[in-house]
C-alpha cells in the first residue's frame, strides 16, 4: 500500500480517536462544570452531616450554586466542618442558614442555603452561625417511639 | 516412573520462570531501543496503520452494538422504578469504568495481538530476522519496537473511540426507539460522570491494558519455535495469554482506583 494513503488513514484514525475524547470530556463528564468551580468558599458546622461527601451539590431555592469541598471534624467543639465553595455570582446575606437535605426519598445529600434579611453580605472564609444537622433515620425513628410512649 | 512425572513437572516450572525471565528481558530490550524508534516515525505511522485502523472497524461496530444492548437492557430494570432517565448514567459509567477498555482489551488482543505474533513468528521461522542481523540491521530495532510502539499508542486511542461510539449507541436507543428526552441523557451524564474519577481511570486502564497485550504478542513472536506448529501455538498462546491479562489486570486496577 501506498506510503501516503497509510499516512491519511492513521491520520484519521488519530483525529477520530481525539475527537471521540473530547466528546467524552465535555459532553459525558462534568469537566466543563471544572472552570467554574473557582468559586468563595465559606464554612459551616454541623452536629451531624448524614451521607453528605465531598463534591456534594450546594443549593439555594434548588438551584445548583457551589460545591462542598472539604469534611473535617473539629475536636474542639465535636462538630463536623463543611467547607464550601460558592460561585463567586451568587453572593448571600449574612444571616444565612445551611441545612443538610436529601434529594428525594433515598437519594443523595446535599447542603441547601435559605437567605436570611441581612444587609451585609457572607465574604469568602466566613461561617454560616445557623444550621440544620441531616435527618438521620435511626434518631427520627428513635424520637417518634420516645413521643409515643410518652402520651400513653 | 513416578519420579519420571516428577522430573516432567520441575522442568515445566522451570521453563515456566525461563519464559517470564525472556519475557522481562525482551521488554527491557525493546525498552532500550524505542528512542531509536521514536526518530523513525515512518516506521511507527506504518505499523499504526496495521495494528491500528485495520482494527478500527470491529472496534466501532462492537462499540455500537455494546452500548446499544446496554441502553436496553437497563432500561428493562430501571423503568420497574421509574428510573429510566438513568439509562445514560448506567451505560457511560459501565462502559468507562469496565466494558470500555476490557472489550477493546480483548478485541485488540483477537484482532491486532494475533496478527502480531503471527507476522514475527513467520519472519522468525523464514529466518528473515536472522537475515537482518547479517546485514547488521537490528531486527529489535526495524522490527520489534516499531509494532510495539504502535500497538501501545492505538489501544488507548482504540477505547476512546469505544467509548464514544458506545454511548452514541446508547442515546440512538433511549432516545431514538424508547423516545426518552434527550436531555436528561446528557444532563445526567454531565452531573454524575466525573472526568478524573470515570473517564482518565478509563483510560488509563486502556494504557495499561495495550502494553501488556503487546508485550505478550510481540515477545510470543519473537518466542515461538519456527515450525508451523510452533507459530501456530504461538498465535493461541498471544489470544489466551493476553485477554487472561486483560481480565486479571482489570481486576487489580478496579480494586485499586474505585476499591475501598
Amino acid at each position: 500500500m501506498n506510503t501516503r494513503t497509510i499516512e491519511i488513514a492513521v491520520g484519521f484514525f488519530v483525529a477520530a480517536a481525539v475527537v471521540a475524547l473530547f466528546m467524552l470530556a465535555l459532553k459525558t463528564s462534568n469537566l466543563a462544570s471544572y472552570g467554574q468551580a473557582e468559586g468563595y468558599e465559606i464554612k459551616a458546622h454541623f452536629d451531624n452531616i448524614g451521607g453528605l461527601k465531598v463534591r456534594s451539590p450546594v443549593s439555594a431555592g434548588g438551584v445548583h450554586i457551589g460545591k462542598v469541598v472539604s469534611i473535617n471534624y473539629d475536636t474542639k467543639d465535636y462538630e463536623a466542618v463543611v467547607t464550601m465553595s460558592i460561585q463567586p455570582d451568587y453572593q448571600f446575606p449574612k444571616d444565612t442558614a445551611a441545612s443538610i437535605l436529601t434529594s428525594g426519598l433515598l437519594g443523595e445529600q446535599y447542603i441547601g442555603l435559605d437567605p436570611g434579611g441581612d444587609e451585609e453580605n457572607l465574604q469568602p472564609g466566613d461561617l454560616i452561625e445557623i444550621t440544620q444537622p441531616a435527618l438521620v433515620l435511626e434518631q427520627v425513628i428513635g424520637q417518634f417511639l420516645y413521643s409515643k410512649a410518652q402520651e400513653e | 516412573m513416578m519420579l519420571d512425572k516428577l522430573q516432567l513437572l520441575g522442568q515445566k516450572t522451570l521453563d515456566i520462570f525461563a519464559r517470564t525471565g525472556r519475557g522481562g528481558a525482551f521488554l527491557l530490550h525493546i525498552l532500550y531501543v524505542l528512542p531509536a524508534t521514536i526518530l523513525r516515525p515512518a516506521l511507527v505511522i506504518r505499523q499504526l496503520y496495521y495494528v491500528g485502523v485495520q482494527t478500527l472497524v470491529i472496534i466501532v461496530v462492537a462499540g455500537l452494538f455494546v452500548g446499544m444492548v446496554m441502553a436496553l437492557q437497563s432500561y428493562i430494570v430501571l423503568v420497574d422504578f421509574g428510573a429510566e432517565e438513568s439509562i445514560s448514567l448506567m451505560v457511560a459509567l459501565s462502559i468507562m469504568r469496565e466494558l470500555g477498555p476490557v472489550f477493546t482489551g480483548l478485541l485488540f488482543a483477537g484482532r491486532a495481538g494475533s496478527a502480531l505474533t503471527a507476522e514475527i513468528g513467520l519472519m522468525k521461522s523464514t529466518e528473515q530476522l536472522s537475515g537482518m542481523e547479517m546485514m547488521a540491521v537490528d531486527p529489535m530495532k526495524y522490527v520489534i519496537a516499531p509494532r510495539f510502539l504502535a500497538g501501545v499508542i492505538s489501544v488507548p486511542l482504540l477505547t476512546a473511540i469505544f467509548m464514544a461510539v458506545a454511548i452514541l449507541g446508547g442515546y440512538f436507543v433511549a432516545v431514538e426507539l424508547l423516545q426518552l428526552y434527550d436531555g436528561f441523557f446528557w444532563s445526567q451524564l454531565q452531573n454524575k460522570v466525573d472526568f478524573y474519577e470515570d473517564l482518565l481511570n478509563g483510560m488509563i486502564k486502556s494504557v495499561v491494558f495495550g502494553f501488556v497485550i503487546v508485550w505478550i504478542a510481540v515477545f510470543e513472536g519473537h518466542d515461538c519455535l519456527p515450525t508451523s506448529e510452533g507459530l501456530g501455538q504461538a498465535t493461541t498462546r498471544t489470544v489466551v495469554h493476553g485477554s487472561l491479562a486483560v481480565l486479571g489486570l482489570d481486576f487489580i486496577l478496579t480494586a485499586i482506583m474505585f476499591g475501598v
